[in-house]
């Protein structure tokens, strides 16, 4: 398969370049290939006019090219320095190598306002402090261009701001910087120009100040996108989920959920926003059966088990509660087995699967993996094919078509689209909302406000284990619902 | 006990201990730079065969080092270009090691010398004598520092020497240099070194070719040191694996190699020398001293006593990703 074709993307120094593309447009591929982990089959490329090969990493280092990957590449039980240094020590002791880092180190700390104790062990960072020790790596070894993969996809809003402050500062050190990236809103942000690719192929190049997110949207996928939701007024029934005084104490003992209450009625959205790590993800786990409680949850009126010793994933379904988990990779999907025995996994033992008291009936359970794979337009659609041998978006269609077609009367998400291009996304949403019409409830947990927002029938803010303060989508913005985000709030549930 | 007693007992176990030492350094390496090294019994027993063979028919206990680190070398080649270049399981590829060594050395023993697997017993300069240290005769009659000097410290082959000295050394080379640091980024992340611009591939197979000498010159010491000096069949009898179970004991770590092995040395040694230990209220079996030191690994394994962190990288084959 070709995964670039015929690319050409001119880069200015001394400013910050974006390029954009669904998952699998071949960013990172392209990336690759200048950091020299993979060789272009046809092609230059030029460093300040000079044509340069860069057969490996080491060549692209020498060419002042650095880059920052999506997962880091450090090693856990080094420090800082260590780290720093690893490939580029001087001579065969490693003392005079460490001390002349740590001087360098202190230097870049001051020019971009990258503090990270040198001292520390990796294992014992952040991750928005990972990323800093990668940016001072490249940094160390004399990059002039800087390469960033999906820098913010593991960072906090917070930590991504931080991110940016120092982009921006190398920027005007005069460091050239190469943003990949699949979010509209940081290209907009942050980049002076925008490359975006389609397909393996460079569909434009534009100034970021000449351009707005609905044109770079509509060059990334090939067509005009919605990226509203069109949905109809809910016609909510009788309360499916109510949920009362729920609390969650985690192994290690702290209050993850401090006593909450709500009720999702049949038929509409109840959105939970929030920042991650306020409780959201543990009241998913509660209702989803593997993590214990105190509280009272009834499901149509029945009350259900919170005590983990009468629970678990498979009687959460056998009561009507499906559940697309927020870590689809771990929690929803077994990586190395095929679609169609993904489709089947936490039903498997479903009467319809058997042939008889034995025997599963695979032919039947393959055609059937089929259709759902054409409903939810997988792509590809081969129901043989590992798991991970889809992208992103695709994993997620199948972990809804999983669940969506065992027909819930209740939908627990987790960050739907989370690391899934818009193509995926809008198809995504378009089928919970299809879910919502037929008269079932659907929890949703997001950290995207935009998706909440747009979502939603209803909206509840989670901080610190609460819940906030619930508001009609209709009638609130961005700016309440980030007050109530970060623990500003007048009422408290 | 007796104090002479007290000196033999230790004398003995450092001499059971070294052949696991140089093992044990061996695993570190090998397992340090991510490549799980269970051949470590195989290895020791081709050189050990290698060293009785050679040193029989040349009457050189030198030569005989050389054929044993040689021997050992093509093994550690075997399991390198099985789990480094073509990324297969590591641990089935120590097994066959494994098997291999057990097999060929009796075949290529029995045909080149007709004594049912073994080699000619190895006599005068074919074996590396003794050295006694300098002035260990005139401290010889010196109360406690004496017999300490001259049975303990003194009056072991130059291999034991070596090993000895190859424990320090393995230390610097870890901590203090930059091959060291490569070779513990290797085994904890591929990927870091890989995207640094170094090869992982040469790295693991110097760590691996590095197990294999100092498993070859294990193997010599038990063949060309031992009181009845000579190669007999399966002689390392699952040294290689009490090795791994003190490499696990010693975390990974070169002196702590050192102390486990050397435990591991005296607890034979213990079992050997009183079989039963009546300690009054009940015996101690002599197979219990001999189960020791798996227990103390399973102790150590289970977390009651600190903490076995292996390398993260370990028995994975590296794969540059996309």
């Amino acid at each position: 398969m070709q995964a670039n074709k015929d690319i050409s993307i001119r880069v200015m120094p001394g400013t910050i370049h974006g390029i954009i593309g669904e998952n699998g447009a071949g960013k990172s591929t392209l990336m690759s290939i200048l950091y020299g982990f993979y060789r272009a089959d046809a092609g230059e490329i030029f460093i300040r006019g000079k044509p340069t090969i860069i057969h490996d990493s080491q060549a692209a280092i020498r060419a002042g090219i650095g880059m920052v990957f999506q997962h880091f590449k450090l090693v856990q039980n080094f420090t800082v320095l260590e780290n720093v240094i690893l490939g580029v020590e001087e001579g065969m002791l490693l003392h005079p190598s460490l001390a002349r880092a740590r001087v360098a180190l202190a230097q870049l700390a001051e020019e971009y306002a990258l503090e990270v104790d040198p001292d520390a062990l990796i294992e014992e960072l952040s991750v928005g402090q990972l990323q800093r020790v990668e940016i001072l790596k490249a940094l160390y070894r004399h990059a002039e261009v800087l390469i960033l993969d999906e820098p913010t996809g593991v960072l906090t809003p917070d930590e991504a701001d931080h991110l940016f402050r120092i982009l921006g500062n190398l920027r005007e050190q005069g460091k050239t910087i190469i943003l990949i990236t699949h979010k509209l809103r940081e290209i907009m942000e942050i980049t002076d120009t925008v490359s975006v690719m389609r397909r393996g192929e460079m569909t434009a190049t534009v100034k970021t100040s000449e351009t707005s997110p609905e044109a770079l949207a509509e060059l990334m996928v090939g067509r005009k996108v919605l990226l509203d939701v069109t949905k109809g007024p809910a016609n909510p029934g009788a309360n499916v989920l109510e949920v009362e005084n729920l609390r969650v104490i985690d192994a290690d003992g702290v209050e993850r959920v401090k006593g909450i209450s709500f009720a999702i009625r049949a038929g509409e959205i109840f959105g939970i926003a929030g920042v991650s790590g306020n409780g959201q993800s543990e009241l998913l786990k509660v209702l989803g059966g593997f993590q214990k409680a105190t509280g009272t949850v009834r499901i149509n009126g029945q009350e259900i088990d919170l005590s983990g010793h009468h629970s678990d994933g498979q009687t959460r379904r056998a009561r009507g509660i499906a559940h697309v988990p927020e870590d689809r990779q771990h929690l929803g999907l077994i990586m190395d087995f095929t679609a169609w025995e993904n489709l089947i996994f936490g039903y498997h033992n479903a009467p319809e699967y058997q042939s008889n008291a034995l025997l599963m009936d695979n032919a039947g359970i393959i055609a059937e993996a089929a259709r759902k794979l054409e409903r939810f337009d997988v792509r590809p659609p081969s129901p043989m094919l590992p798991a991970k041998s889809f992208s992103g978006g695709n994993q997620q269609k199948l972990v809804l078509a999983r669940e969506i077609e065992r027909n819930p009367d209740l939908l627990l998400v987790g960050q739907p689209t989370r690391g899934v291009d818009i193509g995926a996304i809008e198809f995504i949403h378009k089928q919970i909302i299809a879910l919502r019409d037929a008269g079932k409830a659907v929890l949703l947990v997001s950290v995207e406000l935009d998706e909440i927002l747009s979502m939603s029938d209803r909206i509840a803010v989670m901080f610190d284990g609460r819940i906030m303060g619930e508001r009609d989508p209709e009638k609130t913005d961005q700016r309440e619902l980030g007050l109530l985000m970060a623990g500003v709030g007048t009422e408290a549930a | 006990m007796e104090f002479s007693t007290l000196i033999q007992v230790l004398d003995s176990g450092v001499r059971l201990g070294i052949p696991l030492l140089l093992a044990c350094l061996a695993g570190l390496y090998s397992e340090r730079s991510g490549v799980f090294d269970i051949g470590l019994e195989g290895k020791m027993l081709m050189g050990a065969f290698a060293a009785g063979a050679v040193a029989s028919i040349t009457g050189s206990a030198w030569l005989g080092l050389a054929a044993a680190i040689g021997g050992s070398l093509a093994l550690a080649a075997i399991h390198g270009l099985a789990s480094i270049t073509f990324r297969g399981n590591q641990l089935i590829s120590g097994v066959a090691i494994n098997f291999l060594a057990s097999g060929l050395t009796v075949l290529i023993g029995q045909n080149l010398f007709h004594l049912g697997g073994r080699t000619p017993p190895i006599k005068g300069a074919a074996r590396f004598e003794s050295i006694t240290l300098p002035g260990a005769d005139a401290l010889r009659d010196v109360p406690v520092i004496g017999p300490v000097y001259y049975d303990l410290i003194s009056g072991h082959t130059i291999l034991v020497y070596i090993a000895f000295a190859i424990v320090p050394l393995t230390w610097f080379l870890l901590f203090r240099t930059r091959f060291g640091l490569r070779l513990r980024a290797v085994g904890e992340n591929p990927e870091s070194v890989d995207t640094a611009g170094v090869s992982v591939l040469r790295l693991r197979y110097t760590a691996v070719a590095m197990a294999g000498i100092l498993c070859g010159i294990a193997g010599a010491y038990l063949a060309t040191s031992a009181p009845s000096a000579g190669f007999g069949k399966e002689m390392t009898a699952g040294k290689g694996f009490i090795a791994l179970a003190a490499l696990i004991f010693a975390n990974w770590r070169p002196w702590r190699a050192l102390g486990a092995t050397m435990l591991f040395g005296v607890l034979e040694a213990v079992a050997i020398r009183f079989q039963n230990i009546d300690v009054g209220l009940f015996v101690v079996p002599v197979q219990f001293m001999q189960a020791l030191p798996y227990i103390l690994t399973v102790v150590i394994l289970a977390g009651f006593i600190g903490k076995a962190t292996p390398p993260r990288a370990g028995g994975q084959a590296y794969v540059k990703e996309r």
